[in-house]
């Protein structure tokens, strides 16, 4: 018997250590003999790195989007190329969850050396990881970039203690997308949707809704709204260092929107990302809220050219402070503490995505990049009409609305709020639950976790 | 004499050459299965202190699993799909088993090829297709308004997503274990059925009382890895539901990778839960070799 429980032991314990695996110690000394190996080789690959310094300007990058963010930087060395005839990009192409999990490997493994020079970062982690692993990033502040050239609301996320770690690329301004088409099927026309209430906003979608028997916002995992709707208000839910979601006016607000939304039949919400995309393509729903960024999927629909306008989204009746503007989503660029040759890194991003509007307005058409780099608003490019959004200045609107973003904090925990309040508003729409006992509970959650 | 002691030798020869084989697989098993195992149980003791230093922290990962009331959410989800999945699956395999067993059946290869294939599709593809199967407008949801019910939404309610999420298991799984059985099957002598029949067995009995018995150790073996699968479930869950609506139907190794990766890191406490699940399975297994294994 006792063979048996030894066996059984072995045969659970070989099968638990894909699991465990996922762990990994600061602690390197019984794995000495592969790791000291390791580090020689690389300690002297790195010398020879700077020996050549001078002759060889190659940087590594990682980012995720052939179309978007691989193309930005493609243009950015070619730009860089011009005056620096020697210099080199090697992008590597990673999903997101890759970038950060090897990241975060990094960091907990106390070795960096698989990293790249440059790499983007969700906004929506960004703080996350530089404050729990300052160590994967050189600090930017005295870099040489104009900060303040950049949109608030968005630097915000890179900036922890004062110390900038990112520049940020791409902006990720709410927009309220609507069909111009079903709005004036209902007897409205788009100047109505602009400025709204929530409330004036569910009389004039109830319209829309019945004229065309379809909803008149499509969504994709209910807290994402809920959370654009409490920065609007410039709700924060951390406050000095304490969660702060009981009490938060603006959250239980928000979340009773959003249960009137969806039972009112006013927006409809599909777990599956395809599902959401196609419901605007197909004409199922008359509107969307969402960042920017989503507009590139709008258009993927030819057909419905001109029949799209672009207004702010709505704010909360009665709370202080609340506006018409958010942001969801965007990232930024980082230097990685295992960039060598930093001032070379500093001086190709300061020139290009630090200053050069030209780079801006060459992404702007080709590829959809909305800059949060505020000079670039100013720029020819930005006062195009779009004949998709029926001839609408569309992106000198949305650098518009960028500007007006309140300031929202959420420490270093957007993840864990994010997921806490899911689970709030899931259960309040779905099962009927208590709001109040639901954003406790939140609360609590989001206290247990972050705790030590 | 000589010829005893040649023999001798021989015999270390043999065994030498034996354990030479098994050096290379059992180093490699060692260093990337145990190795790491050890570290993880060392890191679930410890906690992050200043400067990236690990420092001895006692059951303090252990006692906040009890506090925690995700892991709570959690655990009901993967001990449902244990205790409804395991037995409905192996059942469903068996029968599909003793069906394609009979001599008399004709295409067997055919019926027997197309049962185990969903094996071989990858995790994250059937995840997809099921994904899809069961979207509001999909293929499920056409058939049920087709005759006349109401269209579910599989993947906003709760209860819906975690059935969901056991089909898709049975669907993927029951083949696997089907082939385990056929083999186990294919070992019982047929004289025993023969001998039986002359003594008037029903089908039913000589299921019950001949191929069930004799299967034991196969039934066992699959219960053990089923079990074990289940418990450590992920791919499921993170790509057909993403552990929604809320966490309903996120698995305990779902919710370990997003303390890792996703929410504020916590790698010791991970590692504890990790720890958990491998006890968990260990004693589980050993409760199954208990009750299901009779030979001694």
């Amino acid at each position: 018997m006792k063979k048996k429980l030894v066996g059984a032991l072995l045969v659970a314990a070989m099968t638990v250590t894909t699991l465990a695996g996922c762990g990994g110690t600061k602690d390197n000394t019984p794995a000495a003999g592969s790791d000291a190996g390791e580090k020689t080789e690389n300690s002297t690959e790195a010398a020879s790195d700077e020996g050549t310094a001078d002759g060889d300007e190659t940087l590594t990058v990682w980012c995720w989007d052939p179309t978007f963010n691989v193309y930005a930087m493609q243009q950015a060395e070619a730009m860089y190329q011009k005056d620096h005839p020697n210099f080199k990009l090697d992008i590597q192409e990673k999903v997101y969850t890759d970038i950060e999990q090897s990241l975060i490997t990094a960091a907990e493994a106390g070795n960096y050396d698989t990293l790249p020079d440059i790499f983007l970062m969700q906004d929506n982690s960004f703080s996350k990881n530089a404050t729990n692993y300052p160590e994967l990033f050189t600090d930017l502040t005295d870099s040489g970039i104009d900060f303040d050239q950049f949109s608030g609301g968005k630097l915000a996320d890179s900036t922890v203690d004062g110390a900038h770690y990112g520049i940020p690329f791409d902006n990720g301004a709410t927009i309220m997308a609507i069909r111009s088409d079903m709005v004036e099927k209902a007897g409205l026309t788009v100047e109505d949707f602009k400025d709204t209430t929530w409330s004036e906003f569910m009389e004039l979608a109830q319209k829309v809704v019945d004229a065309n028997g379809v909803p008149m916002l499509t969504s994709s995992g209910g807290s994402e709204i809920v959370i654009e709707m409490l920065q609007s208000a410039g709700a924060s839910p951390m406050v000095d260092g304490k969660v702060n979601l009981v009490d938060n006016a603006a959250l239980k607000a928000a979340i009773n929107v959003y249960k009137e939304l969806i039972e009112t039949g006013i927006m409809i919400d599909y777990t599956d990302w395809d599902q959401y995309i196609a419901s605007m393509n197909d004409g199922k729903a008359a509107g969307v809220i969402q960042g920017c960024w989503i507009m590139s999927s709008i258009q993927a629909a030819e057909d419905q050219s001109g029949k799209w306008a672009i207004v702010n989204m709505p704010r909360l009746d009665d709370i202080d402070g609340a506006t018409n503007y958010a942001n969801c989503g965007g990232a930024s660029w980082a230097v990685s503490s295992n960039c060598k040759n930093t001032d070379l890194a500093f001086d190709f991003l300061n020139s290009t995505f630090g200053t050069s509007v030209e780079l801006y307005d060459e992404l702007l058409p080709n590829a959809g990049v909305i800059a949060s780099y505020l000079p670039a608003g100013e720029s020819e490019a930005y006062n195009a009409t779009s004949e998709f959004y029926g001839g609408q200045t569309v992106y000198k609107d949305i650098v518009e609305f960028a500007g007006k973003v309140p300031g929202i904090n959420y420490g270093a925990y957007y993840n864990d709020i994010r997921s806490a309040l899911t689970d709030a508003i899931t259960n309040v729409v779905q099962n009927g639950a208590d709001i109040d006992e639901e954003i406790q509970n939140a609360q609590d959650t989001v206290e247990f976790n972050i705790s030590e | 004499m000589n010829k005893k002691k040649a023999k001798l030798s021989l015999e270390t020869k043999h065994n030498l050459t034996g354990w030479a084989f098994l050096l290379p697989a059992a180093i490699l098993i060692f260093v990337f299965c145990f190795y790491p195992m050890l570290q993880a149980i060392i890191l679930s003791f410890s906690k992050k202190g200043t400067g990236g230093v690990s420092t001895f922290a006692g059951l303090a990962n252990y006692s906040r699993i009890l506090k925690d009331k995700t892991f709570q959410q959690c655990l009901f989800n993967t001990v449902f799909y244990f205790i409804i999945q395991v037995p409905v699956m192996l059942i469903l395999a068996l029968g599909l088993a003793q069906l394609l067993n009979n001599p008399k059946i004709k295409g067997k290869g055919i019926f027997r090829t197309l049962i185990f294939l969903p094996c071989a599709t990858s995790l994250v593809s059937y995840s997809m297709i099921f994904k899809s199967l069961f979207a509001t407008d999909g293929l499920v949801n056409n058939v049920i308004s087709a005759i006349g019910l109401t269209p579910v939404d599989w993947f906003q309610n709760s209860w819906a997503a975690r059935f969901v999420i056991i089909i898709a298991l049975v669907w993927r799984w029951t083949g696997y274990n089907m082939v385990f059985y056929l083999a186990g099957l294919q070992n019982i002598d047929y004289s025993v059925y023969e001998a039986s029949y002359i003594d008037g067995a029903t089908p039913f009995q000589q299921f019950t009382r001949i191929t069930i018995p004799l299967l034991r150790p196969t039934i066992l073996l699959t219960a053990i890895m089923s079990t074990s699968g289940t418990l450590q479930l992920f791919d499921e869950s993170v790509n057909l539901t993403a552990g929604g609506p809320g966490k309903s139907t996120m698995t305990l190794a779902h919710y370990i990778y997003n303390i890792s990766f996703v929410e504020t890191p916590k790698f010791n406490y991970a590692a504890a839960l990790s720890v958990f699940i491998l006890v968990s399975v260990a004693v589980l297994s050993a409760i199954q070799m208990k009750v299901g294994d009779k030979r001694d």
